[in-house]
């Protein structure tokens, strides 16, 4: 039996760009393909290509064995391939039965809408594959998990025989995740075919039977997962050995930095989302806090840098406190803050990289005077960052939006690594970026671990956060509920605290320590 | 911005990534690009206007049903009709340069300097006309940097002017040098206001500016109204204020009748000032900061509220010294419905300028002239003033909606990243 899905020969260029240079790749019936590579080695363009988005320059698609030519994401629809976007296309004040029956609304009596007989199907749909839904909920009061569930419906509805997912885990928390590859098995079983498209290597061996790497628009290899490493995938996919596992010294803490005692914070719905937090963080050493995304980390790193105000409790940094300080006098005591969405507060997209190199510091000499920017002394100090922190631009004038992730994350640490600061606040650092800038930052932060800088990292990655932290402060509901030292943590056991049991129920299950700990870099 | 990115960095950290071709073909051409989809606009916007011209004369009409009998003759009235039109309008709004030449030999051969006055008569009007618009514009734009969009130039326009007056004809014995920078700090105080109000509102009360500034123009009507009927009102039957003091008029450069002066010079300085402001102060980088990416601006330790404030001050500022220059360089005084559609032209002027000081100049002029060569239009070549309405209104249209003219000129589009002007509604 032919694959059901062949591509041979795929190349498709973008004006100075080789997008992706003679790319085969074959699906099987039932089978998961994974297709691994880095941020911008080609994965989106090929499978924007196998919908209809793109035109390929050469190469030939296959399905069932049979040529085939995919002029639009209809005649993609029409062949059963169905794409479900890294960022949903779904329209939030709508309900998960009106946002599947969107573009192909059945018709009653010839002006009616047939709501309940989509309802119907989805319910079908839901049960054969383990799709929980309910079909009246509004897709704006779903968990994100939820709406990838109705996104996947919306593909089944289709018809797809062959599911695409780009990065379908990325917005996803740990759970969530596991629930999407229960899915995801389920609809293999069901006889669908799926390509599944990721950078993360741990996920690729979890659920995937066949991987194919890219790199460079081009194919690595293809490996079966069971004679696959995650050291082995890595190196194919940056094309030289990674290292998996970060090196540290062990810490030496110094004096109190960072003092928060009993903090409470709002939400920008008004709940009281950190309710009565307390921790310290000592100058050279890493706190991790541990969590599941949504129990407060976010709003307590926005009241730590005055983004957010503070409603009870004190926050003192260097034994000053700050609770009522404005985001600038706050940076002025030595804070560095890498934020939790670089896009929305860590850079602004249209300006140029040198101006978002000195986002921080324009105000002040050198880089002005009086009111006047020094724009040499900008430039000159830009270009020395670039070259530093290994940015790669074209030059400091192209506006930072034009850069890869993985680059705009060296300009924020860039920028704030520059300035003298005692205290790095680090929100999901690494959040969406390749394997080769993971390991970059993760090393410039425990270098400045080294320096004596205080380091608070918040991440929803476990793993991240074990590998990265000499202390962790597990955060459930607004508190901390605990603080472990990392070296000899045991991963159950802190699963269960961020699961939300009690430290001494827990301790009845499992150890809070073990002998070893793996300490490998999350993909 | 625009100046810097046409420099490239030769010895710059060397490009060690694929897409670098593309990078660099994507912020080579930046300059051109910016000019290209609204000169292409104009272009576009003038292509209609003269199929409308040509559809609106009888002459043409009768040739056509004629057309299979005669389609030189359909053709060549077309051409005729556009040709007169047009010529019309330039000639209103630049003059002919023949008769330019001529009055300059005539002016050295004779000494008399009338027929050259008489032929540069039509660009210096047109560049009187400009002079309002390129100060009102820079308003508006000055607004858009910092992602606010003042709809209320219009009203801060009538307060400035208004606020000049009132320095100009009540005080009185005062030298010009004391006398006329008075009366344009009035006037530029009186705008400053009228455009913090908003400021204020939007930044403590989170009241969108779009509203409140529609209600400061009523305001302003009203209170003028008054002003006008009342306590400023010259002695007589109509409603308008005295003509101000010799002292505080902007001087002109020729004798009567024209009325080309010194506010030319003064918008010419305030789009510098707005240039410098803007693009080489900190105040500027926070505004401009704000207006791209307002929680960006926050995590960076700007005072959003602060930032509206100014912008909003500073763009009342320039649409009131429009009214002042147009006050006290041309009218002499300020009567009922002064401000007559300034403040809204002004917005499309910023939105043809792209909020760039030097888009706005350019923008301006070209509203202008097209509004001064319009008279002679009407009266030379017998095609309405509204003509140039739609022109304009096609321009507009074509500058807010890009993607008509990249589909009629099958221009691919390069850049993703689309110019900010204003953020929505709610925070």
């Amino acid at each position: 039996m032919p694959p059901v899905l062949e591509l041979r020969g795929i190349t498709k260029s973008f004006p100075g760009v080789l997008a992706n240079d003679a790319i085969d790749l074959s699906v099987e019936k039932g089978k998961i393909l994974a297709l691994l590579g880095e941020n911008g080695a080609g994965k989106t363009t090929l499978m924007n290509i196998l919908y209809g988005l793109y035109k390929p320059d050469k190469g030939q698609i296959f399905i069932n064995g049979e040529e085939v030519a995919i002029r639009d994401p209809g005649d993609a629809i029409a062949r059963g391939i169905g794409m479900v976007h890294q960022h949903f296309m779904l329209i939030p004040v709508m309900t998960a039965t009106e946002n599947v029956m969107l573009g192909v609304e059945p018709i009653r009596n010839g002006i009616f809408l047939d709501k309940a007989k989509v309802a119907k199907r989805i319910q079908e749909i839901s049960k054969q594959y383990d799709l929980e839904v309910d079909p009246q909920a509004y897709i704006g009061d779903l968990p994100v998990g939820a709406q990838q569930r109705v996104e996947i419906i919306k593909v089944l509805y289709r018809q797809a025989d062959i599911l695409i997912l780009d990065e379908p885990t990325a917005v996803l928390t740990p759970q969530e995740v596991e629930g999407l590859f229960k899915v995801l098995r389920s609809l293999i079983a069901n006889g669908k075919s799926i390509i599944f498209i990721t950078h993360k290597l741990k996920e690729v061996l979890a659920i995937a039977e066949t991987i194919t790497v890219l790199r460079s628009g081009r194919v690595v290899g293809t490996v079966n997962a069971k004679d696959a490493s995650q050291e082995k995938l890595a190196s194919m996919m940056v094309g030289r050995e990674v290292n998996l596992v970060v090196k540290k010294k062990p810490a030496s803490p110094g004096d109190v930095v960072l003092n928060v005692k009993d903090l409470c914070v709002r939400d920008e719905r008004k709940n009281l989302t950190v309710n009565g937090a307390s921790f310290d963080v000592h100058a050279g050493e890493v706190l991790g806090v541990a969590g599941v995304q949504g129990n407060g980390q976010t709003e307590l790193v926005y009241a730590l840098t005055g983004l957010a105000p503070v409603v009870s409790g004190e926050i003192s940094i260097m034994d000053k406190p700050v609770r009522h300080s404005s985001p600038r006098n706050i940076m002025e005591r030595g804070i560095a803050h890498i934020p939790e969405d670089r896009q929305r507060h860590g850079l602004i997209l249209t300006f140029p990289v040198q101006d978002n190199l000195v986002l921080c510091t324009y105000y002040q000499p050198p880089f002005a005077k009086g009111v006047a920017l020094q724009q040499k002394v900008i430039l000159e100090t830009a270009n020395k960052l670039v070259e530093q922190f290994d940015v790669r631009t074209p030059n400091v004038f192209v506006s930072v939006s034009t850069l890869s992730g993985g680059n705009q994350q060296k300009v924020i640490v860039a920028r704030e690594f520059s300035r003298p600061i005692k205290l790095l606040i680090a929100s999901q650092p690494t959040r969406g970026l390749d394997v080769g800038s993971i390991e970059y930052i993760h090393n410039r932060i425990i270098e400045k671990r080294d320096e004596g800088t205080a380091v608070l990292l918040v991440s929803p990655e476990l793993d991240e956060i074990i590998a990265l932290s000499d202390r962790i402060a597990v955060m459930y509901k607004g508190k901390i509920v605990d603080v472990l030292p990392a070296a000899k943590v045991n991963k159950t056991y802190l699963g269960l605290l961020m699961a939300g049991v009690k430290p001494s129920e827990a301790l009845q299950e499992a150890p809070a320590t073990t002998k070893e700990t793996e300490v490998e870099r999350v993909f | 911005m625009n100046a810097k990115v046409t420099q490239t960095n030769p010895e710059g950290s060397a490009q060690k990534e694929a897409p670098k071709s593309e990078e660099k073909r994507r912020q080579m051409p930046r300059f051109f690009q910016v000019l290209l989809v609204p000169a292409l606009a104009i272009l576009t916007g003038f292509i209609i206007g003269a199929i409308v011209i040509a559809v609106s004369n009888d002459a043409v009409v009768a040739a056509f049903q004629n057309f299979f009998h005669a389609p030189g003759a359909a053709l060549a009235a077309t051409w005729r009709a556009i040709a007169t039109a047009y010529g019309a309008l330039f000639y209103g709004s630049f003059g002919s340069i023949t008769e330019i030449f001529r009055g300059i030999q005539n002016y050295f051969a004779t000494g008399d300097s009338k027929p050259l006055l008489l032929a540069i008569y039509p660009f210096t009007e047109s560049l009187a006309t400009v002079t309002p618009y390129i100060l009102a514009g820079l308003a508006v734009a000055v607004g858009f940097k910092c992602g606010l969009f003042n709809i209320g130039a219009e009203g801060q326009f009538g307060i400035g002017a208004l606020c000049s007056a009132f320095v100009g004809y009540s005080i009185h014995g005062l030298p010009w040098f004391i006398h006329l920078p008075l009366a344009i700090l009035a006037g530029a105080a009186g705008g400053a206001i009228w455009g913090a109000i908003p400021g204020f509102l939007k930044g403590f009360t989170g009241a969108h500016e779009v509203v409140t500034t529609i209600m400061m123009n009523y305001i302003s009507y009203r209170l003028s109204d008054w002003l006008l009927n009342g306590p400023m009102k010259a002695t007589g039957y109509r409603p308008l204020t005295p003509v101000i003091e010799k002292s505080a008029m902007l001087p002109r450069f020729f004798p009567d009748p024209l009325r080309f002066n010194w506010g030319f010079i003064l918008a010419l300085a305030m789009a510098v000032f707005v240039y410098w402001f803007l693009f080489k102060t900190t105040l500027g980088f926070e505004i401009r900061s704000v207006g791209a990416n307002p929680d960006g601006a926050r995590y960076a330790g700007m005072n959003i509220v602060r930032n509206f404030v100014i912008a909003m001050t500073l763009s009342g500022a320039l649409a009131g010294l429009a009214g002042t220059a147009q006050v006290l360089g041309i009218d002499h005084w300020v009567g009922q419905g002064f401000s007559a559609g300034y403040g809204f032209d002004s917005i499309a002027i910023a939105l043809l300028g792209q909020s760039h000081p030097v888009g706005v100049v350019l923008a301006a002029f070209l509203w202008g002239t097209l509004r001064s060569g319009a008279t002679s239009m009407q009266s030379l070549a017998g095609v309405p003033l509204e003509i140039i309405s739609i022109i304009q209104g096609l321009v507009i249209v074509f500058v807010a909606a890009p993607a008509i003219i990249r589909w009629i000129y099958r221009i691919r589009t390069i850049s993703t990243q689309t110019t900010v002007l204003t953020r929505g509604w709610g925070k």
